[in-house]
C-alpha cells in the first residue's frame, strides 16, 4: 500500500492504494467517482474511459501506480461548460438510453470535441470508436457530438394534453447524461460483504465438495461457503412456473458450463484478491451434447430424467390444408437455415446488492421482471412474498436476459446466512457464460405460391437448441409456428417447432423469442419464391401481405394492419436503391452491391396467457402527482411514454409528472419488460387510470370536463372555460398510500389459450414492420459492408417519435450483428473481444419512417414495437447479399469464410 | 491466501535490470494485455512497471536508422514523422483497437505477448526490425523473426528487458503499406493482415518485403514471393493463392477456418501490394 496523488477537478487527492489496482477501482470505490463503469475489465468495452493528461484511457487498463501525480477526467468531474452542452445534445438528440455506455462515449466525444469542436461523422466515428454501446445502434450518439458546440432551439414543452406524439427528452435522462444513475453495482452500503460464485467449467459434470470448514479456516476474511444444503426454500426455478427446473446452487451434477455450485462470501477486499483455484471441489466429467442434432440424438444422455429425447416442448400451428395446398402449387422453394447462439452483451454485466431491512428481505439488481424475480426468490428462499422486496437498480441493458433471475436468490442466500448486507457483480465472463442466450435454431422450410404469386401453403419445422434448463424455451417454441408466415396471408399452413435441451448455455429471451430465426428462415424463401414467380421482391410481398379482415393461421381476424403501408413506404427508396446499384455494380467487379428486403409481425403480450399491467396514479396533500410506473426501463422509454400517456390522460403537463418506480413494496405489477408489451399493456393501464384519476377530480368540483388542471400553493385549480374550481388538497382524507386522490387501474389484453392446432387468439395487438437493407460485398474476401437501412415500422401511434427511432436503430444493431458476426461458443468467446458486437463503425446510415396505423385496443393506438425492430434486418440483409453475388447464406453469421464459401459454391 | 505482492516502478533503466537480474518479475507497461488476462482487479504477480523510465520512450533516427524505444505506445508512432517505408507500421498501429489501447499499447508489449495476430509483426518483419535486449549482464540484438519462437513465446531471458526496436537504415527504404481483415470495423482482433515494403527504381522492383500474420504460429516473410518480384514492374500477378498458402500456416478459429485464412491472405497480400503500386506512382 502507498499512495498516489492524482489531479482531479483542479483538486489533488492523495489516495492510499496498492500500485497494481485497476484506476478503474481506485476511482470508483476510493474517490466515489461512480460515472466510470465497468463492462468488462479487459478493454474491450471502452465503458470505463476516462481522460488522462487530456487523452482517453480505459481506467480498467491503467495500473493506479501510472496514475500518480497525473490529470484525471471523468463524467462527474470533466470541464462543466462542455460537459453541460454535451449533456444536452445527448438529451436532445435521445443519445442515451440505458445509459451504461454514456459516461465513457461522453469522455471519448470531450477529447474530440476539445481538438474539433464541430467534428463530421468521420472524425465522430473514430473517436468514439472504442466504446461499445448494445441499445442505441450509435446513430443518435453521433449526431449528439456532432452537433454539442452548434446552438440549438429548445423546444417549449408540451401543453398539458398534447405530450403524446411529442419527441420530448427522457423523463429520466439527466441521471444517464451526468453520470450519477445508479446501476447494479453503484450501490454499496457500509460493511457489505462479497458474493463470489464457484461456477462448473464443465458442460456437464458431477461433483463433490471436499472440506469447506477447512478451505474457510484456511482464508483469512472468507466468512461463509454457501451450497445448496444451505437452502430452505425449493431449488427450483423458472420463469415458467410449470417448466421450472433450475437450481440455484446446482446439487451432484451442473448441466453447463458456468453453472454455479457454491458461493464464497466474506470481507470484500479479501475475497476479490483470492484465486479460489484451491476451492474444494472435484469433478467427475459426462458425456455432453452441446447442439440441437447431438441432443437430439439417439446417444444424447437425458438432461432432465423426465423429458424424453430432450425434448423440452413443442409447439405447432395447423390451418388449412398445407400439404395438398403444396401438390397444387405453380412454384414451391425449400430450405434449410440454421442460426447461433447470440449473447445479449448488454454492457452492464449482472450486479446487484441485498440487505435486511427488519425482517424483510431487499434485493436491488438489474432486472426487467421485479415480480417475477421476487416470487422466485422468496420460492428458493422459503420467504413468505412479503419478507422479501425487489428494488429495480437502473439495468445497463436487458434485451431479455434479466428477465430470468440471476444472482437475486444467490444474494438472498448471503445475506439470510450473514445477516450482512452483501453484493455481488459478475465478472464479463462469468455474465457470458451463466447467462441466458437467443436460441440457436435449425430451421426447414417449404413455401408454395400459384401462378400469380399468391402463397399458397407453407409447411415450417424448427429444432430449437434450448440449452441446460427451461428459461423462456417453451416461449419461443409457441412464438415461432404462430408468426413463422411472417405478415403475409398463409392459406394452409403447419409449422412446428421442439425445444431441445443440451448442454449449452441456457437459451431464453431474447429481443423477438426466436421470431428473429424464422423470419431468416421464411424472408429468405420469399425471395427466392418471387424470384420464381418473375415478381419484384418487394411487390411480391406487397401482394401476399396480411390486410385488415384478414386471417391468420391461428384463426384470428385481424384489424388495424399496417403491413402493406409499411411496404408502400419503403417503395420509393426500393426503386431509388435499385438505380444506384446497378450503376455501381456495371462498373464494380471486385465489390458488388445488393438490396434486401424483409417484413415483421409481432404480437404484443404474453402468448394466449394472461399479463396484467397495475398503474396506480396518486395525488399527495401536497400537491404530487406520483405515477406509480412498474415497467421496468432497462433503456427503452418506459419511464418517458407511460408517464407522456398517464399525463395526456389526466390533462396534465407531462413535467408535472412524480414517476415512482417498480419497487415491489411501493408499486403494483406492471409485469415484465418483454414481449413488446410495456407500451401497450402498462400504457393501456396508465391511460386507464390517468382518466379514473380525471374522473375523480372533476366529481371533486361542479365541472363536466377541464380545459386545464394546473397546481397552485397547494390547491389543484381546475378551469372549464371561464369556471374555475379549487380544491385544497391538504384538507381532504388520505388512503392507505397516503394519497388525497388516486386511481389504480389494470390492463389484461383480451386473448384465448391456443388449442392443440394453435388455433385461438394468441394477442390482442400486432406491430408490423419492413427494412430494406443495401450492402456492398467484397467478392473476394466474403466481408459485408451494411451501407444504408431504411426501416418503416406500423407503430400504431408513435407516442414518443424520438424513443422510437431509437428502438429502430438499436433493433437494426443487433440485427446486423445476428446477421454478420455473432456467434457465442461456450468455452471460446466468453469476453467481448472473441465476441464480437457492431462498433460505431458498423452502423449504416438509417432512415427511420413511422407509420401510425391506430389499434383500437393499444393506447391512443399504440401497438408494440421493441421486438420488431430487429426481426427484418438480419433477412434484409441476406437478402441483400443474395441479391449481390448471387450467394444464398444459409448459416448466421455470415462470417466471411462463410460467406466466401457461399459465393464459390454459387458460382459452379 | 491473500498475496500483497510488490509492484516497482523505478525511473532509471539500471534500476530496473537489477531488479530483474534479482528475481523474477513480470514486466509491465501500457498492460493492455495484462490486465485483461486476469478478472482480479489488481495486476499479479510481482510487477516492474518500465513506464517509469523515461529512455525507454520515444522515437529517435541514429546513424544505422530509427530507434523505437520499448515502452513507445500505437499513439506516438502514429504521430510521429517517419519515412515512407514506416508507412506500413505507421497504419497497424492505427489498427490496433481503438484510442484507448493506442494510447496505452506499447510496441515492445506486443512483441513480448506475442500474439500471433500481434498488428506490429508484420510491418516490423518488412522493415527487418532487430530486438534490443539487455540485462544487467549485457546488451543483446536479435533479430525479429529470431526474437518470436511460437504462439506467446520468446527467446526473452527472465532477466532481460527489451529496450528499443531497431530499424536498420539499409530497410528504411522504399515505401510500405498494411492492411487488416477483420470482421467488424474498431475492435477488432485480425483474420488475417499483410504489410508489404518495396524499393522500386527505374519502375522495377529493386527489394521486395512481404509479411503475414494471423496466418500461422507467428507472423512470416514471404520470401518466395519476395524473389519473383524483384527485376520486375510492380505486380501482384506473382502473389498466387498456392505459394501464400505454402509460405503459412493457419488455424481454425472462431474467426474464420484455416481455409479462408489462406485465401484471404493471398488476396490480402495483392491488395497491400496494389496499394503500394499507386502509392509509388503517386509519389513520381
Amino acid at each position: 500500500m502507498t499512495s498516489i496523488t492524482l489531479n482531479i477537478a483542479h483538486r489533488t487527492h492523495i489516495v492510499k492504494t496498492h500500485m497494481a489496482r485497476r484506476l478503474s477501482e481506485v476511482l470508483r470505490d476510493d474517490l466515489k467517482l461512480k460515472s466510470v463503469k465497468i463492462g468488462c475489465d479487459a478493454g474491450d468495452c471502452g465503458a470505463c474511459t476516462v481522460l488522462i493528461d487530456g487523452a482517453q484511457h480505459c481506467a480498467c487498463l491503467v495500473p493506479a501506480g501510472q496514475a500518480d501525480g497525473r490529470k484525471i477526467e471523468t463524467l462527474e468531474t470533466s470541464e462543466p461548460l462542455l460537459s453541460a452542452r454535451l449533456q444536452d445534445s445527448f438529451l436532445d438528440h435521445g443519445a442515451a438510453q440505458c445509459g451504461i455506455c454514456t459516461p465513457g462515449m461522453m469522455m471519448a466525444a470531450t477529447e474530440l470535441l476539445r481538438a474539433v469542436p464541430n467534428p463530421d461523422q468521420a472524425q465522430v466515428k473514430e473517436a468514439l470508436a472504442g466504446v461499445l454501446c448494445r441499445c442505441t445502434g450509435y446513430r443518435k450518439i453521433i449526431a449528439a457530438v456532432m452537433d454539442a458546440n452548434s446552438q440549438t432551439t429548445v423546444c417549449p414543452p408540451p401543453k398539458a394534453g398534447h405530450a403524446v406524439g411529442q419527441p420530448i427528452r427522457r423523463l429520466d435522462g439527466q441521471a444517464k447524461v451526468d453520470g450519477t444513475e445508479v446501476f447494479g453495482a453503484d450501490f454499496i452500503p457500509d460493511g457489505t460483504l462479497l458474493v463470489r460464485a464457484i461456477r462448473a467449467q464443465h458442460y456437464h459434470a458431477d461433483f463433490e465438495f471436499g472440506d469447506l470448514l477447512a478451505w474457510i479456516k484456511m482464508h483469512a476474511g472468507v466468512e461463509c461457503v454457501i451450497t445448496a444444503a444451505d437452502i430452505a426454500g425449493i431449488n427450483c426455478y423458472g420463469v415458467i412456473p410449470p417448466f421450472a427446473d433450475q437450481p440455484a446452487l446446482a446439487e451432484k451434477t451442473t448441466r453447463y458450463r458456468g453453472e454455479p455450485v457454491a458461493l464464497v462470501v466474506g470481507d470484500p477486499k479479501a475475497l476479490e484478491a483470492l484465486g479460489l483455484d484451491d476451492f474444494p471441489i472435484s469433478w467427475i466429467p459426462r458425456p455432453h451434447s452441446l447442439t440441437q442434432a447431438d441432443g437430439a440424438g439417439p446417444d444424447a444422455t437425458l438432461l432432465h430424467d423426465h423429458r424424453q429425447e430432450n425434448t423440452l416442448i413443442r409447439g405447432n400451428v395447423v390451418s388449412g390444408a398445407p400439404d395438398s395446398a403444396m401438390v397444387e402449387a405453380a412454384h414451391v422453394v425449400t430450405g434449410q437455415f440454421e442460426t447461433s447462439y447470440v449473447e445479449h452483451a448488454y454492457i452492464e454485466p449482472e450486479a446487484g446488492v441485498a440487505w435486511m431491512e427488519a425482517d424483510v428481505l431487499c434485493i436491488q439488481a438489474c432486472t426487467q421482471a421485479p415480480v417475477m424475480d421476487l416470487e422466485d426468490t422468496a420460492k428458493i428462499l422459503g420467504l413468505p412474498l412479503n419478507k422479501v422486496r425487489i428494488i429495480p437498480s437502473a439495468a445497463g441493458g436487458g434485451f431479455g436476459a434479466k428477465l430470468d433471475v440471476t444472482l437475486q436468490p444467490l444474494l438472498g442466500l448471503a445475506v439470510l446466512k450473514t445477516g450482512m448486507p452483501c453484493r455481488m457483480v459478475f465478472s464479463r465472463s462469468e455474465s457470458m457464460q451463466a447467462s441466458t442466450k437467443r436460441h440457436p435454431g435449425s430451421m426447414q422450410a417449404s413455401i408454395g405460391a400459384d401462378a400469380a404469386g399468391k402463397v399458397m401453403a407453407m409447411t415450417f419445422h424448427g429444432d430449437f437448441n434450448t440449452g441446460a434448463y427451461a428459461s423462456w424455451g417453451p416461449t419461443v417454441a409457441t412464438r415461432v409456428p404462430v408468426h413463422a408466415s411472417g405478415p403475409y396471408l398463409t392459406p394452409n399452413y403447419r409449422a412446428t417447432s421442439r425445444a431441445v435441451h443440451t448442454n449449452g448455455p441456457t437459451s431464453g429471451a431474447f429481443r423477438g423469442f426466436g421470431v428473429p430465426q424464422a423470419a431468416i428462415t421464411q424472408e429468405s424463401l420469399y425471395d427466392d419464391l418471387a424470384q420464381k414467380c418473375g415478381i419484384d421482391r418487394l411487390e411480391f410481398r406487397r401482394i401476399n401481405a396480411l390486410r385488415d379482415d384478414d386471417v391468420t393461421p391461428c384463426g384470428q381476424t385481424l384489424q388495424a394492419v399496417g403491413i402493406i403501408d409499411c411496404l408502400d413506404a419503403l417503395k420509393p427508396h426500393w426503386d431509388e436503391f435499385h438505380a444506384e446499384v446497378t450503376a455501381f455494380n456495371t462498373t464494380s467487379r471486385a465489390h458488388k452491391r445488393g438490396i434486401g428486403i424483409a417484413s415483421c409481425w409481432y404480437g404484443c403480450g404474453n402468448t394466449g396467457l394472461p399479463n396484467p399491467s397495475t398503474v396506480r396514479f396518486g395525488i399527495t396533500p401536497d400537491g404530487q402527482f406520483n405515477l406509480h410506473q412498474g415497467a421496468t426501463d432497462i433503456g427503452q422509454g418506459s419511464n418517458t411514454v407511460i408517464a407522456q400517456i398517464a399525463a395526456d390522460a389526466l390533462g396534465v403537463q407531462v413535467g408535472m409528472i412524480n414517476l415512482v418506480g417498480p419497487d415491489t413494496a411501493i408499486t403494483p405489477d406492471c409485469g415484465k419488460t418483454s414481449a413488446s408489451r410495456q407500451t401497450f399493456i402498462t400504457g393501456r393501464a396508465a391511460e386507464a387510470s390517468g382518466l379514473a384519476l380525471r374522473a375523480a377530480i372533476l366529481r371533486l368540483t361542479n365541472l363536466t370536463n377541464a380545459d386545464e388542471m394546473t397546481l397552485e400553493g397547494g390547491m389543484l385549480c381546475v378551469r372549464q372555460d371561464q369556471n374555475y374550481q379549487k380544491i385544497p388538497l391538504k384538507d381532504l382524507p388520505t388512503d392507505a398510500n397516503g394519497y388525497v386522490l388516486c386511481a389504480e387501474e389494470t390492463y389484461d389484453p383480451p386473448t384465448t389459450t391456443l388449442d392443440d392446432n394453435g388455433q385461438g387468439t394468441p394477442y390482442a395487438v400486432y406491430g408490423y414492420g419492413a427494412q430494406i437493407a443495401e450492402v456492398e460485398v467484397d467478392m473476394a474476401l466474403g466481408t459485408t459492408k451494411v451501407l444504408r437501412m431504411v426501416a418503416a415500422h406500423d407503430v400504431g401511434r408513435a407516442i414518443n417519435p424520438q424513443l422510437a427511432e431509437g428502438q429502430i436503430e438499436g433493433g437494426i444493431a443487433q440485427g446486423i450483428g445476428l446477421a454478420l458476426m455473432e456467434e457465442y461458443l461456450p468455452g471460446e468467446t466468453e469476453n467481448l473481444h472473441n465476441y464480437l458486437i457492431p462498433t460505431i463503425g458498423d452502423m449504416p446510415h438509417i432512415t427511420s419512417i413511422l407509420i401510425e396505423k391506430p389499434d383500437t385496443e393499444g393506447p391512443m393506438g399504440a401497438k408494440g414495437l421493441g421486438e420488431h425492430v430487429l426481426i427484418p434486418t438480419a433477412p434484409a440483409i441476406l437478402n441483400g447479399i443474395h441479391h449481390a453475388t448471387g450467394a444464398r447464406v444459409t448459416k448466421v453469421p455470415a462470417l466471411p469464410h462463410r460467406l466466401l464459401a457461399a459465393i464459390k459454391a454459387s458460382q459452379t | 491466501m491473500t498475496v500483497i505482492n510488490s509492484y516497482l516502478r523505478p525511473s532509471a533503466l539500471e534500476h530496473a535490470l537489477e531488479e530483474l537480474a534479482a528475481g523474477s518479475l513480470r514486466i509491465a507497461a501500457g498492460c493492455t494485455d495484462l490486465f485483461p488476462s486476469t478478472e482480479h482487479k489488481h495486476l499479479q504477480g510481482s510487477i516492474l512497471d518500465i513506464t517509469g523510465i523515461k529512455s525507454l520512450r520515444g522515437i529517435s533516427h541514429t546513424d544505422d536508422g530509427i530507434r523505437i524505444g520499448a515502452t513507445t505506445t500505437w499513439t506516438d508512432l502514429i504521430k510521429a514523422d517517419l519515412p515512407p517505408a514506416c508507412r506500413g507500421l505507421q497504419l497497424a498501429a492505427q489498427k490496433v483497437g481503438a484510442l484507448q489501447i493506442q494510447n496505452r499499447g506499447t510496441i515492445a508489449g506486443n512483441l513480448c505477448n506475442a500474439s500471433p495476430a500481434a498488428d506490429g509483426v508484420p510491418p516490423l518483419l518488412t522493415l527487418d526490425a532487430k530486438v534490443e535486449l539487455q540485462s544487467k549482464g549485457g546488451t543483446r540484438v536479435v533479430p525479429l523473426h529470431d526474437f518470436i519462437i511460437g504462439p506467446r513465446k520468446t527467446v526473452l531471458a527472465e532477466t532481460e528487458l527489451i529496450t528499443a526496436l531497431l530499424i536498420p537504415k539499409s530497410s528504411l527504404t522504399g515505401h510500405s503499406h498494411f492492411l487488416k481483415l477483420g470482421a467488424r470495423a474498431y475492435l477488432v482482433i485480425s483474420i488475417a493482415m499483410t504489410s508489404a515494403r518495396l524499393v522500386v527504381r527505374n519502375g522495377v522492383v529493386v527489394e521486395a518485403a512481404l509479411a503475414i500474420g494471423s496466418c500461422g504460429p507467428v507472423a512470416t516473410r514471404v520470401p518466395q514471393v519476395e524473389a519473383q518480384m524483384i527485376g520486375k514492374a510492380v505486380d501482384p500477378v506473382v502473389i498466387t493463392d498456392d505459394v501464400v498458402a505454402a509460405a503459412i500456416d493457419p488455424i481454425a478459429d472462431m474467426r474464420a477456418n484455416a481455409a479462408y485464412r489462406a485465401i484471404s491472405a493471398a488476396e490480402l497480400l495483392r491488395r497491400t501490394v496494389l496499394e503500394l503500386a499507386m502509392d509509388l506512382e503517386a509519389a513520381t
